[in-house]
């Protein structure tokens, strides 16, 4: 994603190239305006709506107890399933990448499939399949446990592209070495290739915590919506946007991307640290 | 340093594409005798197949078209209020419509005709699974038999309040305090499993089979029922007569208007009845009396004092009885 | 290869592919299951209805229109970051990847505060008789909003990777600045650039919850065919949802294979 590694071309200065000055402030202007058209304008909207009352009405909003605990609920939830990701996404990306098997291509085509599918799809069919009515005989509709199913779903593909690339082209030199030394795949692949791995890992951990705490679609039917027990952070907003509370909305709205933008900040920095530090 | 003229041109374009595009997307012109119908989610199979079919027969409605918007009861009207546009607007429950007059969609004088603005009512009931295995017959057994419940979220779905007020009301008619009247909603609600957002996914996560007893409107019942599902309904002696809302807004044409009288007519009103909503006008209730016994305690929101005061006292989201009692469940099961 | 490393083997393939059975292909066999219980001609029935059908043309409509937009800002905002300096680049930078981070309620709760009728351009706009909100441009909006980092994104790391240095070539040999972009920039960056079409179209396609917010849910209007599939299940109508499911899924794997081609070529380029 914003991982940008990659050669920096060696290049004399730009000003020799792009001479005139004015262009480039004019395509500035046009990417702001459609920045600010799209994207910046309405989350100002947002801001000011969550501080409408006063900061004294925003305070009240974000530590109502019923929002606390749809967070609370949000973030443990999305902690637990990048966790699950991380491990099963690198297992995933590990045998696609290394190990060869029948229809290995149709798996690999079908690692994207959640990206690509509407969330309600993914809610209406997970709660047919693991729902009361639900042919396999697994009821866990409506708990937690749906919660983190239903995100495990959507955010299946991040860590595997993210770290499939990376495992692509590391060397395997060091990992034959260390066999050959006697070290057991498991120190192998702890001490030699998850350094290597673990930018991409996180890099892909980054957009799956991301998207898990914004995540709707699939948890609007399936999650219950039970207040302090199965209530995410978005379905909570979406109620209390009904009920017309709108600043309550727009304040824990604004506490949401501030954690959101809080967390791929902080997983950018780490990834970027153990870039450096492990060269 | 420069961007060439291609890349600003092509982000000038890229700026106008989006807007001119979609404002153009959206211009389908709508004849004057289009009428746009924003309502509640559950008369959707009533209007879309029998109402406004019958009422394009007549006359009045002769050369009309339609345009339908059917959702949560709150959803709608808040989406009025924020500008959705509509001519006709029918509501689950009257706050929902004070909220579109204070917002000055709709004129203050709109429930001044003999109905009260109200065209079609239901009661609460208990819907349950067929044959009624757990025997549920009153409000007291949901509790002596500890059943799970399924009853939409207080806080989004107006038919939840309903549900909500006729236990309350219940209690009430049975001789108890107020006090145990909200100890019962307190259990009623430890004993919810599902909270959907509206009073149609609950019938769904009900019909896709969660929960022991439903509670609902009459006419979601009978809905359920004609579409095959495996459900029946029980109407307990003590609940609370749903009174739906309709009007026609300030902008709409008198067309709309029409449609609105239309559906008082004592032909539209026997669709109603077919459609397993109770009729409003007296002599076609009279007619279909065996599909719409009258439960012996019956009473109205009004006999609780009406919704601005049960809405403050019970349905605030910070100071409200239910909103406490979310609260205290929430804290006991934390 | 040891004994535990051959078990070690096989386990990792049976963990990765059995997490991926329960979670990925027992749903999306589901989906094809439930979509023909009525039968081939059943399925057919439900998702050629003018409900339907209109659900799935507003849906490619979205597409239609945002991707487009959001693939020639994607490209001109790229190249503004690679080929030129200023004051507030890391600042567009770290706003592109916003749309990353919002949930898709909140993106429709902050178009009902600009264009809704209390909101801040809603009421003059809506006085001149446009209608964002509750209407196709909204859900346009939105659509644009949730798919608009992906083309930058791809096509930054492989204007980097190429450098300027033909672009410099061509401007010496004579080019003005269209033509170097068009036969040498646009060449070089070509897959770079489908691939983030390919996955804004994903984005676009499978959007729901923000489209949800400000749609309106005017039938046979203002639907998209996610919208479409959860009014039908909501109404009974289990078999015509897993029908329009289907649909969009086939839609899916269509994009999902354009992406498998697209991201080997970039990697090959």
């Amino acid at each position: 994603m914003s991982a940008l590694s990659g050669t920096r071309a060696e290049a004399p200065p730009r000003a020799a190239f792009w001479p005139r000055l004015g262009g480039a402030t004019l395509g500035r202007g046009l990417v702001t305006a459609y920045l600010s058209l799209i994207v910046l304008i309405p989350l100002a909207a947002l801001t000011v709506q969550s501080t409408e009352g006063g900061m004294g009405t925003f305070w009240t909003a974000i530590t109502n107890s019923e929002a606390i605990a749809a967070l609370k609920l949000t973030l443990i939830a999305s902690l637990i399933v990048v966790a699950i990701n991380a491990v099963m996404g690198t297992t995933i990306a590990w045998v696609l990448v290394r190990d060869s098997f029948p229809g290995k291509g149709v798996v690999n085509s079908l690692i994207d499939l959640p990206f690509a599918l509407p969330t309600i799809v993914a809610g209406i069919t997970l709660l047919a399949l693991y729902g009361p009515k639900s042919p396999v005989g697994i009821d866990v509709a409506y708990t937690r446990i749906a919660v983190i199913m239903a995100l495990l779903f959507v955010t299946l593909p991040f860590v595997v592209r993210a770290v499939q690339p990376t495992l692509l082209v590391l060397d395997r030199e060091m990992e034959e070495a260390a066999a050959s030394l006697g070290a057991k795949p498991l120190t192998v692949f702890r001490r030699i290739v998850l350094p290597s791995l673990s930018p991409a890992i996180l890099a892909g951990v980054a957009l799956a915590f991301a998207r898990s705490i914004g995540e709707f679609g699939s948890l609007v039917l399936l999650s219950g919506n039970i207040p302090f027990k199965t209530e995410v952070a978005s379905v909570f907003i979406f109620g209390q946007i009904e009920t017309g509370t709108t600043e309550s909305a727009a304040a824990v709205s604004v506490l949401l991307l501030a954690i959101a933008l809080v967390m791929l900040l902080l997983i950018g920095l780490v990834s970027r640290w153990s870039l450096r530090h492990d060269r | 340093m420069k961007t060439p003229r291609w890349a600003t041109l092509a982000i000038a374009v890229g700026l106008t594409l989006p807007l001119g595009l979609g404002v153009a997307a959206c211009g389908s012109s709508s004849g004057d005798s289009e009428i746009s119908l924003v309502a509640y989610s559950t008369p959707e199979g009533v209007y879309t197949d029998e109402l406004i079919p019958a009422f394009q027969k007549t006359s009045e409605g002769d050369g009309t078209t339609f345009k339908t918007s059917f959702a949560g009861s709150g959803d709608q009207s808040r989406a009025v209020e924020a500008g959705q546009p509509g001519d006709v607007v029918h509501f689950s429950l009257d706050p929902d419509m004070q909220r579109v007059v204070d917002a000055g969609k709709v004129a203050k004088n709109w429930n001044q005709n003999s109905y009260h603005g109200h065209v079609e009512d239901s009661v609460v009931v208990f819907v349950v699974r067929k044959g009624n295995p757990e025997g549920v017959q009153s409000w007291d057994d949901i509790i002596d038999k500890d059943l799970e419940v399924v009853t939409p979220n207080p806080f989004q779905s107006g038919g939840a309040k309903w549900n909500l007020m006729a236990a309350y009301g219940a209690q009430i008619n049975e001789g108890r305090s107020t006090q145990e009247a909200q100890d019962y909603l307190q259990q009623l609600l430890s004993q919810t499993s599902v909270q959907d957002s509206s009073a149609r996914d609950a019938l769904n996560t009900f019909v896709n089979g969660k929960g022991d007893v439903l509670l609902s409107y009459e006419n979601e019942a009978i809905a359920a029922q004609q579409a095959g599902e495996d459900v029946d309904y029980v109407t307990p002696d003590d609940t609370i007569l749903i009174e739906t809302p309709i009007a026609a807004t300030t902008e709409a044409s008198t067309q709309a208007q029409d449609f609105v009288d239309y559906l008082y007519t004592p032909d539209a009103q026997e669709i109603w009845a077919d459609a397993g909503y109770r009729p409003v006008v007296k002599s076609v209730f009279d007619q279909n009396k065996d599909k719409f016994p009258t439960p012996p305690g019956l009473f109205t929101i009004d006999d609780l004092g009406g919704w601005d005061k049960v809405n403050t006292d019970f349905f605030d989201p910070t100071d409200g009885i239910v909103a406490q009692i979310e609260k205290n469940l929430g804290v006991a099961t934390e | 290869m040891t004994v535990s490393g051959v078990l070690g083997k096989y386990g990792l393939r049976f963990a990765a592919l059995g997490y991926l059975t329960v979670l990925l292909m027992v749903p999306v066999g589901m989906i094809f299951y439930r979509a023909f219980e009525n039968g081939v001609g059943g399925a057919w029935d439900s998702v050629t209805t003018p409900d339907a059908l209109h659900s799935f043309y507003l849906t490619l409509v979205m597409v239609a229109i945002a991707v487009p937009a959001n693939t020639i800002f994607g490209v001109g905002c790229a190249l503004l970051l690679v080929r030129t300096d200023f004051r507030g680049k890391a600042l567009l930078n770290a706003l592109i990847d916003i749309p990353f981070a919002v949930s898709p309620v909140v993106i429709g709760l902050s178009l009902i505060l600009v264009y809704g009728s209390g909101g801040w351009f809603g009421g003059w706009l809506i006085q001149h008789g446009v209608q964002i909100i509750f209407a196709v441009p909204g859900m346009v909006l939105a659509t644009i909003f949730v798919s608009l980092p992906f083309v930058v994104r791809e096509v930054v790391p492989v204007l980097h990777e190429i450098g300027d240095e033909q672009e410099q070539a061509a401007r010496t040999l004579g080019a003005n600045g269209w033509q170097t972009f068009r036969r040498v920039t646009l060449p070089a960056i070509r897959w770079g650039v489908t691939y983030g079409v390919v996955l804004s179209t994903a984005r676009a396609l499978g959007e729901f919850g923000a489209v949800a917010v400000v749609s309106g849910h005017i039938s046979g209007e203002t639907e998209t065919a996610p919208l479409y599939v959860w009014h039908e299940f909501q109404n009974f109508n289990t078999a015509g949802a897993y029908a329009a499911s289907l649909v969009l899924a086939l839609l899916a794997l269509v994009t999902l294979f354009a992406m498998n081609i697209s991201k080997r070529k970039e990697s090959n380029a």
